[in-house]
């Protein structure tokens, strides 16, 4: 990551009315090209205030707003906001209009012909992973929370902004959803390489999404700027160490990746599956769990020594289902989670198309986590 | 029975005047309500954020309709003299308080997170009234509009009483005749033509609305 800075607040304060308490106090802060930049901190802190000062929503009282080096704090607003990207919780895609058109809202603004448009819609829809053919004519109230959120990213990347402003994007939404769309979002980010301003009021999601992380106190004061590692390993006084909570070995598994751990080889098996021959692998390994695939190579179930034995079922209708679909770039605390829910003490993982990579264990997992220990 | 054909009789034998009495009448439908729909929505978007300008514009909106018809329609005959225009200028005062009042409605009822997002796009004030606000709105207006409609339609039978024409002269000569011969019948002919007009009108601005309104927001 390079550290030119694309957006630069100096010395901005917002004050509303005669009041002299201000929502943002004397702020100065920089957000590198390129980058995630989690703005993090309690309710009423100006988080969300200082993300609106950045497209103007809110105009500041004093103080001056940097674009790519130039000054735009009296730029005309809506020509500043057509460059930036613009992302909140409730989405509020345009309940009459299209996912298409919502999509196409900024490029039509910018005067694109409609041949590009429709390209770029298309281009958006695959992006986030919504068929064209079935998602361009339907209209908002037919999607779901999180199929919106989708929309409402895909609408605000519309004309390729440099810069994308998101106000809790994820905050609504059930907290398998927000996984996977954090997860997705993070994956689009490898490619796109946009510089994000991203409010939360959620440390771990702050942890996992953000490049470096700016922890606010009232008034929109930085308590501490630095990276998720840095900030963990090295809270800068008590406030963030309360704000950061308990368990910060845990929110460091949200920081690791799967692909970072080495992925345990467990016996597997293909259908058809000769019973007695299973039977023979499975006691002449180590483990006490083998995997049943299908012809894809596709985890289907676990199998162990009692359920290879009960001959009255079939193979394929022993042992337990495996249910999570993990992947080498999920976090570590995601293979953890399915970990204690499987009950094998183990997580399959599975490349994107979802063909068998290896499984995660609780070993592989420890070691990593004190080899990072020792690290510091 | 019998009834109903005298009726029949009674109508038959003028449909001149049937034809002439519901082309002035739906004159009436058509120039009270598409003014006043276009007064009241410049009046509520023009009032959009100034809370006091727009309460007052609802209250002096809902005086007028507090004005008994009979004597709204003659007020203005001093100023207008007789016929259609005293007729209309009354329609136009009753016409305006529902379309007014659902606009406003309409407009306040725009999620505030679709107003946010549009904003924070870049749409332009205008850009987001045009394109965001009155589109999602319309649905409320409209029905507003077909209360007017409705309104106007019973309302404009009175406009006979200062020459006015329409529907209600055969009520009003019915009235003047009782109880002689075909009084009666002029009276139910005027009645029954109003309540089928005002059936056709609905239907119409029902069709209006399944054309205009987007099926997101259906």
């Amino acid at each position: 990551m390079s550290n030119d800075v694309l957006i630069r607040l100096e010395n901005v304060t917002k004050k509303y009315g005669d009041s002299d308490a201000a929502a943002v106090n004397n702020l100065t802060l920089d957000v590198h090209r390129g980058e995630v930049l989690v703005l993090v901190g309690p309710s009423g802190c100006g988080k969300s205030t200082t993300l609106r000062l950045i497209n103007r929503l809110i105009e500041p009282t004093s103080g001056t707003l940097y674009l790519n080096g130039e000054d735009v704090t009296s730029m005309n607003p809506s020509l500043l906001r057509r460059k930036i990207g613009y992302v909140i919780q409730q989405v509020g895609l345009f309940p009459h209009r299209t996912i298409a058109e919502n999509i196409a809202t900024v490029p039509k603004l910018l005067g694109w012909d409609k041949d590009k448009i429709a390209d770029r819609v298309d281009e958006l829809l695959d992006l986030i992973g919504m068929d064209p053919e079935t998602y361009r004519g339907r209209y908002p109230k037919e999607l779901s929370g999180g199929q919106a959120q989708r929309v409402g990213v895909a609408r605000a990347l519309a004309a390729d902004p440099d810069v994308l402003l998101m106000d809790e994007p994820f905050g609504a939404i059930d907290p398998i959803t927000r996984d996977r769309l954090q997860n997705e979002f993070l994956r689009l980010q490898q490619d796109l390489k946009k510089t994000i301003v991203f409010v939360t009021h959620d440390i771990d999601e702050a942890i996992k999404m953000g490049n470096r992380i700016a922890i606010l106190r009232e008034q929109s004061e930085i308590a501490q700027l630095d990276t998720p590692e840095a900030i963990l390993a090295d809270p800068a006084d008590e406030f963030v160490e309360n704000f950061l909570g308990s368990g910060a070995i845990l929110k460091s598994l949200t920081l690791m990746k799967i692909a970072d751990t080495e992925l345990h080889q467990v016996p597997v098996f293909k259908a058809p599956v000769m019973r007695d021959k299973a039977i023979e692998t499975l006691q002449d390994s180590e483990d006490s769990t083998s995997i049943l695939l299908d012809a894809d190579d596709k985890p289907l179930r676990w199998l162990d020594l009692a359920a290879l034995n009960r001959t009255s079922q079939p193979i394929e209708k022993s042992g337990r289902p495996i249910s999570v679909d993990l992947q080498p770039e999920d976090t570590l605390q995601d293979a953890l989670t399915a970990m204690l829910q499987s009950s094998v003490g183990l997580a399959a993982v599975t490349d994107r198309k979802g063909k068998y990579l290896g499984c995660c264990t609780i070993e592989s997992l420890a070691k990593l986590l004190v080899e990072q220990g020792a690290g510091k | 029975m019998d009834f109903l054909l005298s009726l029949w009789g009674y109508t038959s034998g003028r449909f001149d005047q049937v034809g002439q009495a519901l082309i002035e009448h739906i004159a009436y439908v058509v120039s009270v309500v598409g003014l006043a729909s276009v007064f009241a929505i410049v009046v509520a978007v023009a009032t959009r954020h100034n809370v006091f300008a727009r309460e007052l514009s609802l209250a002096i909106a809902s005086v007028f309709l507090t004005i008994p018809s009979l004597a709204l329609f003659t007020i203005f005959i001093p100023l207008v003299g007789l016929g259609f225009a005293p007729s209309f200028i009354a329609l136009f005062l009753y016409a305006i308080l529902p379309i007014l009042r659902n606009t406003v409605t309409g407009l306040d009822g725009v999620d505030p997170s679709v107003m946010e997002a549009a904003k924070g796009m870049g749409l332009t004030n205008s850009e987001i009234l045009l394109r965001i606000q009155l589109p999602l709105a319309w649905p409320v207006i409209l029905a507003g509009i077909r209360i007017a409609a409705m309104l106007t339609v019973g309302i404009a039978a009175i406009a006979t009483l200062v020459a006015g024409g329409g529907l209600g002269d055969f009520i009003k000569s019915g009235l003047a005749r009782l109880p002689l011969p075909n009084s009666l019948e002029a009276i139910w002919l005027g009645t029954i033509l109003s309540l089928l007009l005002a059936f056709a009108i609905d239907m119409a601005l029902k069709l209006v609305k399944n054309v205009t309104i987007s099926r997101g927001i259906r």
